[in-house]
């Protein structure tokens, strides 16, 4: 489809962009509140029309190795869950990243811990950012907040999985993917051509012309001499991510006094109360994260000199905030808050905390 | 010997006036296997290597390899390769497949891989049709990380986790996978083969080589179990080993063809595929 304006949930977004941006492959298992992005591929239908593959798998363990085996022949193959099947998808994501596949999975959050509730959070941040499986391993994460960039967002992450060789998270909540908004769709992008794969992914697994090598996918290096080679390679990649492709909004940052930081649906949320505050004659601003990692570190502290407070706002208990401290060295008064189980805080409570945690 | 000292001594014995008959096939890369003298896992490396070679498929093939005693397969065989998560190969193969129909896709692993970890990605495979070939090593025991049950341990036999002997009422019961997987109707191939001696071996090379060739047919998933020793993990020499896999793991895990061009092999019975009373060996 070309540029048209539609109206759509943020989880048929996913979908759509899945399509328009020219993926080979999904495969999913069903969890709210995400289901509608393997629904809505499902009833499209891709592989009559752009040979997308869609499969449901047995569960998240294979979903994620499916992307693992796919990804690994140098396809474009993603998926998508919801946070306790990205807790099964754990051992894949640092398979992924241990062997440099670029992918892209989608986290549509809900609260937890264990079952958890179906409803919205924003408590996955540490396992998206700290780790989640073993090893020193990152994941390029953007936070969309908006149904408009849900869908951008999928093509962003094709281009930074494949200039880094690195799996791609777009960790947005059941909020973000359940609402309805308008959005622009872009130009589809043709799924590569047998050429254009191999320009792209010489490393894949497809089958060894007598003119190379056989190509291995593996993150074993049983020789640790090797090992730490391979491990100084893969730092030196975060570093040059750190450098080169972190995003972030700033709103009002200029003249502001205070400053809320806040990700997805709870930076929509700052944002109204943002413009609470500034019709009660509190200068507040607004710096939007839109990489979780890498993390705005230079820009936040930049800001954070000018400012007298930071209010942290998250649907968690507080783990964006960490962030928050070691990149402004707790030079400012910086404080959380934030509701948790599936609760989303209205922009009163929101600007209330402002006034209770940071201006009293 | 090192691969150029080894050239060189076939060279000297071809200027000697000695006719080659057995070469090392060429989808076998020169990395010395780690394997231990007498396991069956070099046997069947060579196995599939010679069928690869021998259907012309070596550009169009992509291996995957397992967690455990074979994890370095990639190694060896120079086709294209994956390392899988364990347990992990059928669901990694089937996307694989899916995303390359024009690849032969095959997964290589081991009991504790397959039979254990791996189940639920074993049967939604094989219950999909993937069009895949799948190879498993049963040699009952994990060898790998040093000897201990497998779910293919046979009732009574020793192993470093249950050293007194694997008892059914705390362990269960040996799990046959294939037979298991022979009911299914997306497997259109499932056989159970050794390779302990010549016999054995040119029967084994037969299963595979029609295990690789069904995926030409795009009619479901073809298995084919390789019974091997584990000498070092059993404690016994290569030759006594073959010997005790004959005398106590065939009776437990019969030899043959389970399931043929999707229906299932002539004189196999209900009997046959669910056996009640699994063996007990004494060690």
């Amino acid at each position: 489809m070309a540029r048209e304006l539609k109206l759509m949930k943020g989880n048929e977004a996913i979908a759509q962009a899945m399509i328009a941006s020219g993926t080979d492959g999904y495969f999913g298992y069903p969890i709210t509140p995400q289901s509608e992005v393997m629904e809505t591929l499902m009833a499209e239908k891709p592989w009559e029309t752009t040979g997308m593959v869609v499969l449901q798998a047995e569960s998240e363990v294979s979903s994620i190795n499916m992307v693992y085996g796919g990804a690994a022949t140098g396809k474009k193959v993603a998926t998508s869950s919801s946070s306790p099947g990205i807790s099964l998808m754990q051992e894949g994501l640092t398979y992924l990243a241990g062997a440099e596949i670029p992918c892209v999975i989608v986290n549509v959050m809900r609260g937890g811990p264990g079952l958890g509730t179906i409803q919205p959070s924003q408590s996955d941040y540490f396992q998206s950012v700290k780790g989640g499986g073993h090893g020193d391993y990152q994941l390029y994460t953007l936070a969309p907040a908006s149904v408009q960039e849900m869908y951008d967002f999928v093509f962003d992450a094709w281009d930074i999985a494949f200039k880094y060789r690195n799996p791609v998270l777009i960790l947005s909540d059941g909020a973000i993917g359940q609402c309805m908004e308008k959005l622009y769709t872009r130009d589809n992008i043709a799924r590569w051509t047998e050429e254009e794969r191999r320009q792209h992914a010489p490393w894949g697994t497809w089958g060894k012309p007598a003119a190379r090598g056989h190509n291995i996918i593996t993150s074993l290096e049983l020789e640790s001499a090797r090992q730490e080679v391979f491990n100084h390679k893969l730092q030196a990649k975060y570093a040059e991510m750190k450098e080169k492709e972190v995003r972030y909004e700033t709103i009002n940052c200029e003249d502001a006094d205070y400053i809320f930081v806040a990700y997805g649906s709870s930076s929509r949320i700052a944002m109204k109360a943002m413009q609470m505050a500034r019709e009660k004659g509190i200068k507040v601003g607004l710096f939007r994260l839109i990489t979780l990692f890498p993390f705005p570190t230079k820009q936040l502290a930049e800001v954070a000199k000018r400012v007298k407070g930071i209010l942290c706002v998250e649907m968690s208990a507080g783990q964006m905030i960490e962030d928050v401290r070691l990149a402004t060295e707790c030079n400012v008064k910086t404080e959380h808050f934030g509701r948790f189980g599936g609760i989303i805080p209205t922009p009163t409570e929101v600007l209330e905390a402002l006034e209770n945690k940071i201006i009293k | 010997m090192a691969n150029k000292d080894i050239e060189a001594r076939r060279q000297e014995l071809l200027n000697d006036g000695y006719t080659e008959v057995y070469t090392k096939t060429k989808v076998l890369t020169d990395a010395v296997m780690h394997y231990c003298p007498g396991c069956g896992h070099g046997t069947t490396h060579r196995l599939i290597a010679e069928v690869i070679d021998e259907m012309g498929i070596q550009d169009k093939t992509v291996g995957v390899s397992p967690v455990g005693c074979s994890v370095l397969a990639y190694n060896y065989f120079d086709v294209d390769f994956q390392e899988a998560a364990h347990g992990r190969a059928p669901a990694v193969a089937t996307a694989i497949k899916r995303l390359n129909p024009e690849c032969y896709v095959f997964t290589y692993q081991g009991d504790g891989d397959l039979a254990a970890i791996g189940t639920a990605e074993t049967i939604h495979a094989a219950n999909r049709g993937e069009n895949i070939t799948m190879i498993f090593v049963n040699n009952g025991i994990y060898g790998m990380t040093g000897g201990q049950m497998a779910p293919t341990t046979l009732v009574g036999m020793r192993s470093a986790t249950t050293p007194y002997g694997r008892r059914v009422d705390l362990n269960g019961y040996p799990l046959r996978m294939t037979e298991l997987l022979a009911t299914l109707p997306g497997t259109y191939y499932v056989t159970r083969q050794s390779v302990q001696n010549p016999g054995a071996v040119r029967k084994a090379k037969a299963a595979i080589r029609k295990a690789f060739e069904n995926q030409k047919l795009g009619k479901g998933l073809s298995f084919v179990e390789i019974l091997s020793n584990c000498n070092s993990g059993w404690k016994m020499t290569p030759v006594a080993a073959n010997k005790w896999m004959e005398d106590n793991m065939m009776p437990n895990y019969p030899i043959g063809d389970i399931k043929v061009d999707g229906k299932i092999a002539e004189g196999i019975t209900a009997e046959r595929l669910v056996l009640d009373h699994p063996l007990t060996v004494m060690q």
